[in-house]
C-alpha cells in the first residue's frame, strides 16, 4: 500500500485533522495568557465539575430504581446530594453564561463555542425539567400537570407527555443526558481549540 | 485590502506574557470543593419528598369534590373534558393569530372522560345489580337523554353531601346517574379506581396520564398545591415544596404568567411558549445579531471581569 494511498484512508485524514487542530499541548495545558485571571473563570470550571458530581449522584440513584429514594433514608440522602448539586450547576451555568455574555466570548471566530453552550443551558434546563416530574411524589404532580398546558399549546405535548412517568424518566436518565454530555464535550473541545477569548484591546479600539 | 477590524466580532490574539496553569490540579480541587459542598448542603437541607396524592386520598379527604368531579367527568365539562388536543376535539386548543399548532398536530392521546373517567372503571367492577342495570340504562340511552340525566344531577348537585358513605342527592330525574356517581366515589375511596385508571389492561405500566389528568379536575390537588405556594399566581411550577429553591433558572417562564397580556389572555401558555422560543433563539444567534453583540463592549462590564488585566 503506498503512502498517498494510507494519506487519503479516512482514518489517517481524520488523525491528522484532530493533531493539528488539537495538539496534546491545547488539551492539557501548563500555561495560560496572563489576562485569564478573574473569579469568572472559576464558573466555567464549577460548571463542569457540578455537572460531573449531577452525573454521578444520578447514575447512584439509577442504581436502586425510580422508588427506591422514597422508602429508604440513604436513598433519600443520595436524592438531596442529587438536587444539590443540580443547584449548584444551574448557579455556576449561568453565572457562567452572563460572565461570557459580557466578555464577548464569541469574538474570534468562537460564535459556534457560544451557540453551543447555549444550546446545552436550554437542554440542560429540559433535563432538570424531566427530573422533576420524573421525581413520582406531590411536586411532581402538580408540576407535570401545570406544564402540560404550556408544552400542549406548541403541540409537542402530542409526542412530549410530561404525564407519562416512563416517557419523562428515559429522557431525563438516557436521552438529554446524552446530548448534554455531548454538546458539553463539543464546547469544551471548542474551548481548548480556540483557546479563552482575550479582553477587549484597549479603551481607544473598543470605543 | 486588509477586512475591517469589528470589535464585536474580532479580537487581537494574545502574544503577550503567560501564566502556570495547572488543568489536572484545578480540576482536581473544584471536584473536591464542590463535593463538599454538595454533601453540606445535602446533609444540611436534605431534600422534600411531599407523598403524591391519590385518588384514593383525594375521595377520602373530599368525596364531595371527587364526586363534583366525577359528574363534570361525566357530561365533558371537566378541564380535560372541554381540553381539545391532543386529548380531544372538545375545543380548537391556543392559537397566536392563524397559527394553530395544536390543531394542527391534532387528538394523539384520544380521552373520552366519560368513558375512560367513570363508565369503564365502572363497568371493571364486580356484579352489583344496581350498578350493573344503570350502566346498561345509560349504554342504551340516546345521548340527549344521557345530558338530560346528568343536567338535572348537576342541577340538584350544589345540595350533595356524603352522608354515611355515601353520595347524596336530592333528585329523582337522573336517571342511573346518582348509581354511577356514588359507586364511582366508593370505588375511588377503596382505592380501585386509582389501579383501573393506571393499569389500563396491562399489568405493567408506567403511564399515569389518565390518572393525573382525573386529579388536576378537581380542585384537591391544586387546594393542596396553594397551600404549599405552587400556584400560578405564586410563580408555579419553579417552585418546589417546602423551602427550597425549585427551579430557579425557569424564573424568566413564570415571570411572564404574572404580567399583561399574558395573565389575561386565553392563549397565554402559547404567546409564553413563543415569546421564550424567540428569546432563546435571540441568545443562541447573538454573536450575529448587531446591538445585542454590542452590549458587551458599551457596558464596560468586561473591565470588572478582567480587572487585573487592565490595571497591569
Amino acid at each position: 500500500m503506498s503512502s498517498v494511498e494510507i494519506d487519503r484512508q479516512w482514518t489517517t485524514r481524520l488523525r491528522k485533522r484532530v493533531e493539528g487542530k488539537l495538539p496534546p499541548e491545547k488539551v492539557l495545558p501548563d500555561t495560560q495568557p496572563s489576562y485569564v485571571s478573574s473569579w469568572i473563570y472559576v464558573f466555567g470550571v464549577a460548571t463542569l465539575t457540578s455537572f460531573t458530581l449531577v452525573l454521578l449522584t444520578g447514575c447512584a440513584l439509577a442504581l436502586r430504581g425510580p422508588q427506591w429514594w422514597h422508602e429508604s433514608n440513604y436513598g433519600h440522602f443520595v436524592n438531596s446530594l442529587h438536587l444539590w448539586s443540580v443547584e449548584i450547576f444551574f448557579f455556576s451555568m449561568v453565572i457562567h453564561l452572563w460572565g461570557k455574555y459580557f466578555m464577548a466570548a464569541w469574538r474570534g471566530g468562537r460564535q459556534l463555542t457560544w451557540m453551543t453552550g447555549g444550546i446545552t443551558f436550554l437542554v440542560s434546563i429540559a433535563a432538570g425539567f424531566t427530573g422533576y416530574v420524573s421525581q413520582s411524589n406531590f411536586d411532581s404532580q402538580w408540576i407535570s400537570t401545570q406544564a402540560k398546558d404550556g408544552i400542549n399549546a406548541t403541540g409537542a405535548g402530542a409526542y412530549f407527555n410530561v404525564l407519562n412517568l416512563g416517557q419523562m424518566l428515559m429522557w431525563h436518565i438516557v436521552l438529554l443526558p446524552l446530548v448534554a454530555v455531548l454538546l458539553t464535550t463539543v464546547h469544551v473541545v471548542m474551548v481548548r481549540i480556540k483557546g479563552v477569548v482575550p479582553p477587549f484591546a484597549d479603551d481607544t479600539e473598543v470605543a | 485590502m486588509s477586512k475591517k477590524f469589528r470589535s464585536d466580532v474580532d479580537v487581537v490574539e494574545w502574544t503577550g506574557r503567560q501564566r502556570p496553569y495547572d488543568i489536572l490540579k484545578e480540576g482536581a480541587l473544584a471536584l473536591l470543593i464542590l463535593t463538599i459542598l454538595t454533601l453540606t448542603l445535602a446533609i444540611i437541607y436534605g431534600s422534600p419528598d411531599e407523598r403524591s396524592i391519590t385518588i384514593k386520598k383525594w375521595s377520602n379527604a373530599a368525596p364531595v369534590d371527587f364526586a363534583m368531579t366525577a359528574v363534570s367527568e361525566l357530561n365533558g365539562t371537566s378541564t380535560t373534558g372541554s381540553y381539545g388536543p391532543p386529548y380531544n376535539h372538545a375545543s380548537t386548543g391556543q392559537a397566536i393569530g392563524p397559527v394553530n399548532l395544536v390543531n394542527t398536530v391534532g387528538v394523539r392521546i384520544p380521552i373520552n372522560t366519560a368513558n375512560d373517567f367513570v363508565i369503564k372503571p365502572l363497568s371493571a367492577l364486580p356484579y352489583q345489580a344496581d350498578l350493573h342495570q344503570g350502566l346498561l340504562n345509560w349504554k342504551n340511552a340516546t345521548e340527549q337523554t344521557r345530558a338530560i340525566w346528568v343536567t338535572n344531577y348537576s342541577d340538584a348537585s350544589s345540595k350533595m353531601t356524603f352522608t354515611d358513605g355515601q353520595i347524596v342527592v336530592p333528585t329523582a330525574t337522573a336517571g342511573p346517574v346518582p348509581v354511577m356517581i356514588n359507586d364511582l366515589t366508593a370505588m375511588a375511596r377503596s382505592g380501585a379506581l386509582d389501579e383501573s385508571l393506571i393499569s389500563n389492561n396491562s399489568f405493567y405500566t408506567t403511564d399515569f396520564t389518565k390518572t393525573l389528568l382525573f386529579i388536576s379536575d378537581g380542585s384537591y390537588l391544586a387546594t393542596t398545591a396553594d397551600k404549599q405556594h405552587l400556584s400560578g399566581s405564586q410563580w408555579g411550577m419553579m417552585n418546589e415544596t417546602g423551602s427550597y429553591p425549585g427551579q430557579a433558572w425557569l424564573w424568566m417562564y413564570s415571570f411572564w404568567y404574572q404580567i399583561p397580556p399574558f395573565n389575561t389572555s386565553g392563549n397565554a401558555d402559547a404567546l409564553v411558549w413563543a415569546l421564550m422560543m424567540f428569546l432563546s433563539l435571540l441568545m443562541i444567534f447573538v454573536p450575529f445579531i448587531p446591538g445585542l453583540r454590542s452590549i458587551p463592549r458599551k457596558t464596560r462590564v468586561y473591565r470588572l471581569i478582567w480587572r487585573d488585566h487592565y490595571k497591569s
